[in-house]
């Protein structure tokens, strides 16, 4: 029988792998979400739980996908806490994906904002020069640096970490690095995903010098599939018209780098 | 001699249908609504909605406070077609919605609202004295949370007193939102009516379940939701062709619409509009206009000028 993608599917967890203290990978192994793309999202249900919207990590074998989750609030705790042998149910793909470009290529992440950033690296032309900025708080919080020089072995590229309080990589706010980079080279574009305040900097700056910039946005989601409307930006549904957006469009949203939705569906500023 | 051109130009010259539609006192450019509980929080996306076809948007139903609704999973996707959802009446609450909506100027909204007693009604209405409001619609049917909804439509002096009390609050149109309870929904009907409503939308979602085998247990955290969507429409479409029968009151079709067919079917069983909710997230906004579109084309076929020539045409044997 063919697979309703809104129907959640039961997988089990093969593997776990920590990246940091707070950060872990759950590998498991499905077809449809080892073939997703970039920008698109899963609903990740942790029975007894809850369920959370999540981006879907790649995985080097085929056939398999991953979640990488930082624990935080009971939903992503739930998912972290997931022992091999355990058991999740997936619904998606869902939501649009990245334009890729080709060229001269920068892409940011911040925290496990970098997951829908590695997907995309799996797109990338031989041929594109590829920046990736990795930004965290401290040493402790980098991960995927490895994956990512990995990643783009064949390309011309340079992987940049910046550390808030400089225990690693270079000192101070990944978007003051990126402020830099755009003014010294032409990128034909700019992808980001991560904290929202971030992005806002980051589509900001790249949109100001004309060039093409793209981020995936992350709000509270209850349905995932544009009924519930929890996930609203303005007049835009994350999760339908979304999680990607151009930065044209972005600035055209009141909402977008000042306010997001509670629970309750009240506006709280970031 | 004028008469007689007119008699032979109309046979040349049809008339374009007009998909404008009343329900009692509640006039609307278009006969599709934005059911209750669906993408309701923002003025923003209601505008965008209105744009894409919509007559009217109902918003969440709005409590005295703000809640946060039930922890997820809220929603679950039947095999087959349907929804059932436990979102648990999550909204911004009554004050901070009108904040929301105060500067809507283009949009009809109809203003949905939960509560357990009278006083809470009428406070919320006071709320939204400076918002245009097209009408009201008490929520007396969702099958998910306890003290309120179906709980209160259930019980035949609450719903009088509720009523009686908005009636007597606000002179904008109220509706009454029927679901299928333990009190019969005719009979709930009957004493909205008896307290002075104005119109009635049937139905709401109906309790229901889902379990997954694998992990065995039920799947919305709430365990009970309420489904809504394909399944539901034959038998909302029998509570409208019901109601139509026994009552004269004007009458708004909800359960299961997701084509131009379902609609007209809901007016020829006596309903003067539609509301639409699952259908959107099957088919996203688009549906509105489809089905707007879609309606004209019947009514052009048909020869109807207007959405009230084929309402309640089902009955006439």
């Amino acid at each position: 029988m063919q697979r309703n993608h809104n129907h959640p599917t039961i997988v089990t967890i093969e593997k776990v792998i920590d990246e940091t203290p707070t950060v872990r990978t759950l590998v498991f192994s499905d077809e449809v979400m080892s073939n997703i793309l970039p920008g698109q999202f899963a609903m990740v249900w942790i029975p007894g739980i809850n369920e959370l919207p999540m981006s879907v990590m790649i995985s080097e074998e085929s056939g398999k996908a991953a979640f990488t989750v930082r624990r935080h609030g009971p939903a992503s705790t739930g998912l972290f806490n997931v022992k091999v042998g355990g058991q999740i149910g997936i619904r998606g793909p869902y939501g649009n994906s990245f334009d890729i470009k080709k060229g001269k290529l920068l892409l940011v992440g911040g925290g496990t904002g970098l997951v829908p950033m590695m997907r995309l690296l799996t797109f990338v032309k031989s041929t594109d020069d590829v920046t990736v900025l990795i930004g965290a708080k401290s040493k402790d919080e980098v991960f995927f640096e490895d994956l990512t020089n990995s990643l783009l072995k064949n390309n011309p590229h340079k992987v940049i970490v910046s550390t808030d309080d400089g225990s690693y990589g270079q000192k101070g706010l990944v978007t003051d690095l990126v402020e830099k980079l755009v003014d010294e080279t032409h990128f034909d574009a700019v992808y980001t995903c991560g904290p929202e305040i971030m992005m806002y900097k980051i589509v900001h700056s790249a949109h100001s010098r004309g060039i093409f910039v793209q981020a995936s946005l992350e709000r509270m989601m209850k349905c995932g599939v544009g009924i519930c409307g929890s996930c609203c930006v303005g007049e835009d549904l994350v999760c339908k018209d979304g999680t990607v957006f151009d930065g044209q469009h972005l600035f055209s949203n009141k909402e977008f780098g000042y306010f997001h939705r509670n629970k309750a569906g009240v506006l709280e500023n970031y | 001699m004028n008469q007689l051109l007119y008699s032979k130009l109309g046979s040349f010259i049809k008339v374009k249908p007009s998909l404008a539609t009343s329900i009692g006192q509640i006039q609307l450019d278009r006969p599709v609504m934005l059911a209750s509980g669906i993408l309701g929080i923002s003025l923003d996306v209601f505008n965008r909605l209105y744009r894409s076809g919509a007559g009217a948007v109902v918003t969440k139903s709005l409590s005295k406070e703000p809640w946060d609704g039930y922890p997820n999973p809220t929603i679950f996707s039947v095999k087959g077609g349907g929804w059932i959802n436990a979102v648990g009446l999550s909204n911004p609450g009554a004050p901070n919605f009108a904040k929301i909506i105060e500067s809507n100027k283009d949009v009809p909204i109809i203003v949905s609202l939960v509560g357990s007693i009278p006083e809470e009604f009428e406070v919320m209405i006071k709320e939204f004295e400076n918002c245009k409001v097209t009408a009201y619609e008490l929520n007396l049917s969702c099958p998910h949370v306890a003290k309120v909804g179906l709980e209160v439509g259930d019980d035949p002096e609450l719903v009088k007193k509720i009523v009686t009390t908005v009636k007597n609050t606000t002179n904008v149109p109220v509706i009454a939102k029927v679901g299928l309870g333990t009190t019969h929904y005719l009979d709930t009907v009957s004493i909205a009516i008896e307290s002075g409503i104005d119109a009635i939308t049937a139905i709401n979602t109906v309790r229901a379940i889902a379990i997954d085998v694998e992990t065995q247990r039920p799947i919305l955290s709430n365990k009970f939701g309420g489904l809504s969507g394909t399944p539901i429409k034959p038998i909302a479409l029998r509570c409208v062709y019901e109601i139509s029968s026994k009552y004269d009151i004007p009458i708004i079709g909800c359960g299961g619409v997701s084509t131009w067919e379902d609609a007209v079917e809901f007016f020829l069983a006596g309903s003067s509009a539609i509301q639409l909710g699952s259908a959107v997230g099957d088919n996203w906004i688009d549906i509105f206009d489809e089905i707007n579109k879609g309606i004209l084309q019947y009514m052009e076929r048909k020869g109807y000028s207007k959405i009230k020539d084929m309402v309640g045409l089902a009955k006439k044997s």
